[in-house]
């Protein structure tokens, strides 16, 4: 409870003081080119193979003849979109963001330059970790959006390396019966998610105390308490928004 | 002038801090002096607030610092340098970007006057076409002298050193504290060093403080702590033999 209300007040310390618009801006658009870039390569190579490996299984589960090939498509585009694009990348992009950013704040704190800021009168927190959040949930719905394309597309090269499903009825399943508030449903959790990893990533970084070891272990923490929250957060978002 | 008064700070319920009180008069090195443990770092820590005391008051130049509000705190955080331990420059920018970041932050200064003031500020630490090293391309002494830079920079009328000389050889150990003392003389600012480096006590030390066990147990200057008379003093003062023969001759 006592570490519940840390981060709350954690939160709280975002907006308290803070620097000139100017100083932000920059630093936003710094941390979005590190985070979004440096997260292109590996989201494209998961999703691709996710959107196939979905295709290739969901044909492999459809045994009666009754049920149109088309019915593959709809469904990769289904889970895709509302369910593996936001939150396998949520999970994927805490693992390589979250630690980043912890350690990186983790880092900075046993060497000082947290305090540094402090003596500075410069609010540490809104400085360091504002632009942070800030940043990944400008870039996290843009990677949700080229996950979701990119999956459906690993499902579309699966349909013309393999004969689980002919290309054209895959394409008809994508197009068919298509509701798009799964879309605004997938960019509703991506934002909910990024404010969740980049959040706890920083605070579990931020009040890292010892040496080497332990900032280690706050990218450790990081991870694993930001991917239980993404679970715990695509459960009830999915609770509110579907039923 | 900083004044504390009755600082008191504990930690899980071991006292750190205990009822120290002190004077730190502008154009003076003000050395705060001890054993690894005796509180010292938390103590400068308190004053530059860091961390908030249990109880005792300390103010700037007759501003109360702990009470005041968070608008309060901020300009007065905004007169004071620190230099750090281990330096504690951003390793992310290189050593202009470092002396130039209070510049950035907390001031509108025109491009140019900032670039004159940080090549100056690094002049004054001797760091002349350093510009843009990293901080891992420089010794340790020179990370120091960044951090010196950075922490007079913004023209601050308080100066904060937390054990400058740690890891550092004897002579760049001298070379820094002279700096320190010529940037105190010539800028009149408020210097408080913390050290247990018994060569800089001796070369620099206008005032001294020794804390022991958590309370400040002599106060004076380096001509005074040979005779001060304190035991916990003389056992720290002369721990080696070359200070033990010295005090023989003396």
């Amino acid at each position: 409870m006592r570490r519940i209300g840390q981060y709350i007040l954690f939160l709280g310390a975002l907006f308290r003081n803070p620097e000139s618009f100017r100083t932000y801006v920059k630093l936003i658009f710094d941390e979005c080119i590190y985070i979004g870039w440096n997260s292109v390569i590996l989201v494209t190579i998961i999703s691709v193979f996710i959107g196939a490996v979905t295709t290739v299984q969901t044909a492999y589960n459809i045994v009666s003849p009754f049920i149109p090939k088309s019915v593959i498509g709809l469904i990769v585009r289904e889970t895709t979109i509302s369910e593996l694009a936001p939150t396998i990348t949520a999970i994927v992009f805490a693992g390589k963001v979250g630690s980043s950013i912890a350690g990186n704040l983790g880092t900075m704190r046993i060497t000082e330059q947290i305090d540094a800021l402090e003596v500075m009168g410069i609010n540490s927190v809104s400085y360091l970790v504002l632009p942070k959040i800030v940043a990944t949930i400008i870039v996290y719905p843009m990677l949700v959006v080229l996950a979701a394309f990119l999956g459906i597309s690993g499902g579309y090269i699966a349909s013309q390396l393999t004969d689980v499903v002919p290309p054209p009825e895959y394409i008809i399943g994508l197009t068919t019966q298509f509701n798009p508030f799964i879309v605004t449903f997938a960019l509703i959790k991506s934002l909910v998610f990024a404010f969740t990893v980049s959040s706890i990533s920083a605070f579990m970084g931020y009040y890292t105390k010892g040496g080497a070891l332990e900032v280690g272990q706050a990218s450790t923490k990081a991870v694993t308490v930001s991917c239980i929250a993404i679970l715990l957060g695509d459960f009830l978002l999915a609770q509110l928004f579907l039923n | 002038m900083i004044e504390i008064s009755n600082i008191c700070k504990s930690f899980d319920g071991k006292t750190v801090i205990n009822n120290i009180s002190s004077k730190f008069e502008p154009g003076k090195t003000n050395l705060i002096i001890g054993a690894s443990g005796s509180g010292k770092s938390v103590l400068i820590k308190n004053i530059v607030g860091l961390f908030r005391p249990d109880s005792g008051d300390i103010s700037y130049n007759g501003r109360d610092f702990i009470n005041a509000d968070n608008d309060t705190k901020t300009e007065i955080r905004r007169e004071i340098g620190m230099l750090f331990q281990g330096g504690a420059l951003f390793d992310s920018m290189n050593v202009e970007q470092n002396v130039r970041f209070p510049l950035d932050v907390l001031t509108k200064m025109p491009e140019d006057e900032k670039m004159d003031r940080v090549n100056f500020c690094l002049k004054r630490v001797k760091l002349e076409n350093t510009n843009k090293r990293m901080p891992s391309e420089i010794s340790g002494g020179m990370q120091k002298r960044v951090g010196i830079a950075r922490a007079i920079v913004n023209n601050s009328k308080y100066l904060f050193c937390d054990e400058p000389n740690s890891g550092l050889d004897p002579q760049t150990s001298i070379q820094i504290d002279r700096l320190l003392q010529e940037i105190t003389d010539e800028s009149q600012i408020t210097t408080i060093i913390v050290t247990h480096d018994m060569n800089s006590v001796m070369e620099i030390g206008e005032y001294v403080m020794f804390i022991c066990n958590s309370y400040k147990l002599w106060e004076g200057n380096n001509q005074d702590i040979i005779h001060s008379g304190v035991q916990e003093l003389d056992d720290f003062v002369f721990a080696n033999n070359m200070m033990r023969r010295f005090r023989e001759l003396s």
